[in-house]
């Protein structure tokens, strides 16, 4: 004989006071483990909202990154490097640098390894009056480009051969030039290598031929005026900023100016489209959370009135039932049963209840919360019914509560005087 | 020695005209082989007597004393396990545990003395009191005569020197009532005591002392 054998016993003679309790437990547990579940499936169906959201993004930035490389490629050099002193009025209005520095600031800036910009070619270009043909052109001195990452690549522009010109394509139709005729230019013989498509801009009178010749032919020895460069894709508010902190980390004697406005505003569209999703995925991030909150507030309110609503009710079964054991705990007490046994009588019997209660209200709060569909017609978010830790943690913490809630009235029976039911005989 | 010793017993109730006196100045010595018989009128006092002589119920003033040891000095919890060792009950309403079969409730002492191996005795008692084929019937399921017998082997499992009896024949019938008086006295020839408390004439007739209790005051 055993007082687990006598908890249990009694179990099964009052079946109805054992059923309520574990009905009790059960929907207080029932109700936590469903809105634990749905609270799951919500942070699942947010991680899949946002990673979808952001795949999303991602390809449409991987495109328009693409769109933008290959409009930039298109349309040639955007940046430009000269030096530090060079007025830019004077630039804008005579097209051509007027100030000079040195050719070697090209090569510093590809040793460098910068990272904001590509395709660097070093440039010696000058208005000047081409006396043989009676033109002002400009003359745009050029060698092969400095690559910077990588070596792959395609030059933007091919490197001029010493003694060969290429021409603008308004020049060379107004002087009636084809690839292959030779012309002189300030005294110098050269051999027309090519003809460049039309641009409808300043490149169309412009003549390109080969750097150190156009240093000899100009007086600049070892010297240049301008560094062509194109930026690279870099994903930044201020691009023109980064590029400018860089490069001035390298060649602080030079500043940079931007053009091809189409790119920039190209590259800002980008850059806002980029804003945008990220704004866009935290704007849905922050909706997700929102709901989460007053799904959590909800829960946090339901749940602990639900569980005190039980816990009273389970105290009043236990209550009920020491009333109906008065008798039967009086002649336990004159036997000598001491008032701690008497005690872990009801409290064990509170635990039993508890415990049944967990696992019954488990597998329906989980069963309720497979069964809930978050969002209507999306694929539904697959759950395990069993749980370890959490199955594990409201076994252990359901038996403890009914056994907490049925305390008072254990107290009462463990105090209960068996010489008032023995007298009432 | 005395298995049960009373001396100058009292105990008082508050009652709805003022105070009862249920128990008054009892003194009272029972020895091994003793089995004594206090008859008396309903309300004379008798189950008080009973309770306080089985350190149920504290007297008001007195000193009782059971085995030379006075369980009204022990504390609640010493004084029951006082109690599962040395005194064994019998009631009028056998006060047998309804969801319990025969053997589990002669077992039921078992659970304060704490002893392990009194499986065994209580078959034993179960069979010297006629109860071997009811040993898994539930209290539900037994004639009165039967719940007696059951009670009455649950009072001797922890083997106690002395048997406290309130009444123990007023449910049976006259067959099964000489059978339970024929255990007491058994049990006392046997070197334990008996104190019983009742209505039943025929209690007189097997008892070695036969006592009457009138207005909570002893009398030869």
């Amino acid at each position: 004989m055993s007082l687990g054998r006598l908890i249990l016993h009694e179990l099964r003679y009052r079946r109805l006071n054992f059923l309520l309790g574990v009905l009790s437990v059960g929907v207080a547990v029932a109700c936590l483990t469903a809105a634990l579940a749905i609270l799951h499936k919500h942070d699942r169906r947010t991680d899949q909202i946002i990673a979808a959201k952001e795949e999303v993004t991602r390809k449409q930035m991987a495109t328009m990154t693409d769109d933008y490389r290959k409009i930039t490629l298109k349309m040639g050099f955007n940046v430009l490097i000269l030096p530090k002193d060079q007025n830019l009025s004077d630039l804008y209005a005579d097209d051509f640098a007027t100030k000079y520095m040195p050719e070697e600031y090209a090569t510093r800036l590809a040793k460098s390894r910068v990272a904001t910009i590509n395709h660097i070619l070093p440039t010696l270009q000058q208005k000047v009056k081409w006396p043989e043909r009676e033109r002002t052109v400009l003359l745009m001195g050029v060698r092969g480009v400095v690559y910077t990452q990588s070596k792959t690549q395609k030059p933007l522009l091919e490197p001029v051969a010493s003694g060969t010109m290429t021409l603008g394509h308004e020049l060379a139709r107004s002087l009636t030039l084809n690839p292959g005729d030779k012309t002189k230019l300030m005294g110098r013989e050269f051999t027309v290598a090519k003809i460049n498509p039309e641009r409808g801009n300043k490149d169309d009178i412009t003549i390109w031929i080969n750097l150190a010749e156009a240093q000899e032919m100009l007086d600049k020895k070892g010297l240049i005026n301008g560094i062509l460069a194109l930026d690279c894709t870099c994903d930044t508010v201020d691009r023109l900023a980064l590029i400018r902190a860089e490069i001035a980390k390298i060649l602080p004697d030079t500043q940079v100016i931007e053009f091809a406005s189409q790119a920039i505003a190209r590259a800002e569209a980008r850059t806002r489209a980029g804003i945008e999703a990220e704004e866009s995925i935290r704007r849905e991030k922050e909706g997700r959370a929102k709901l989460r909150a007053e799904r959590e507030a909800l829960v946090a309110v339901l749940v602990p009135v639900v569980v005190l609503g039980c816990a009273v009710w389970i105290g009043f079964l236990a209550l009920a039932n020491v009333r109906d054991r008065r008798n039967e705990i009086g002649i336990l007490r004159a036997l000598g049963l001491r008032s701690r046994q008497i005690l872990l009588i009801f409290l064990g019997k509170a635990a039993v209840i508890g415990l049944a209660g967990a696992a019954l209200g488990y597998l329906a709060g989980r069963l309720i919360g497979m069964a809930w569909r978050d969002t209507p017609g999306a694929p539904p978010i697959e759950m395990a019914l069993i749980e370890p830790g959490l199955l594990l943690l409201i076994l252990a913490a359901a038996p403890v509560l009914a056994a907490l809630a049925s305390w008072l009235p254990a107290m009462m029976a463990a105090q209960q005087d068996p010489a008032d039911v023995l007298r009432e005989e | 020695m005395p298995l049960l010793e009373l001396h100058d017993l009292s105990k008082t109730f508050a009652g709805p005209k003022g105070e009862v006196r249920a128990v008054a100045n009892v003194t009272l010595s029972v020895e091994p082989g003793e089995f004594v018989a206090i008859r008396g009128p309903s309300g004379c006092g008798k189950t008080t007597l009973l309770l306080a002589a089985g350190g149920l119920l504290a007297p008001d003033s007195g000193e009782v004393r059971i085995t030379g040891e006075d369980p009204y000095r022990l504390s609640p919890e010493q004084r029951a396990q006082f109690r599962a060792e040395r005194i064994g009950f019998v009631f009028q309403q056998f006060h047998l545990v309804p969801y319990l079969d025969v053997l589990d409730n002669i077992l039921v002492p078992s659970l304060a003395s704490g002893r392990h191996d009194g499986r065994q005795q209580a078959e034993e008692l179960a069979a010297r009191f006629g109860l071997t084929d009811r040993l898994h019937h539930v209290p539900a399921q037994l004639s009165t005569g039967e719940r007696q017998r059951a009670a009455l082997a649950r009072a001797l499992l922890n083997e106690p020197k002395l048997v406290l009896a309130d009444e123990p024949t007023g449910n049976l019938d006259g067959d099964n009532g000489q059978v339970v008086l024929r255990c007491l006295a058994e049990f006392a020839k046997n070197g334990g005591a008996v104190l019983l408390v009742t209505h039943d004439p025929m209690a007189v007739t097997v008892a070695t002392r036969s006592l009457y209790l009138r207005n909570g005051k002893l009398e030869g």
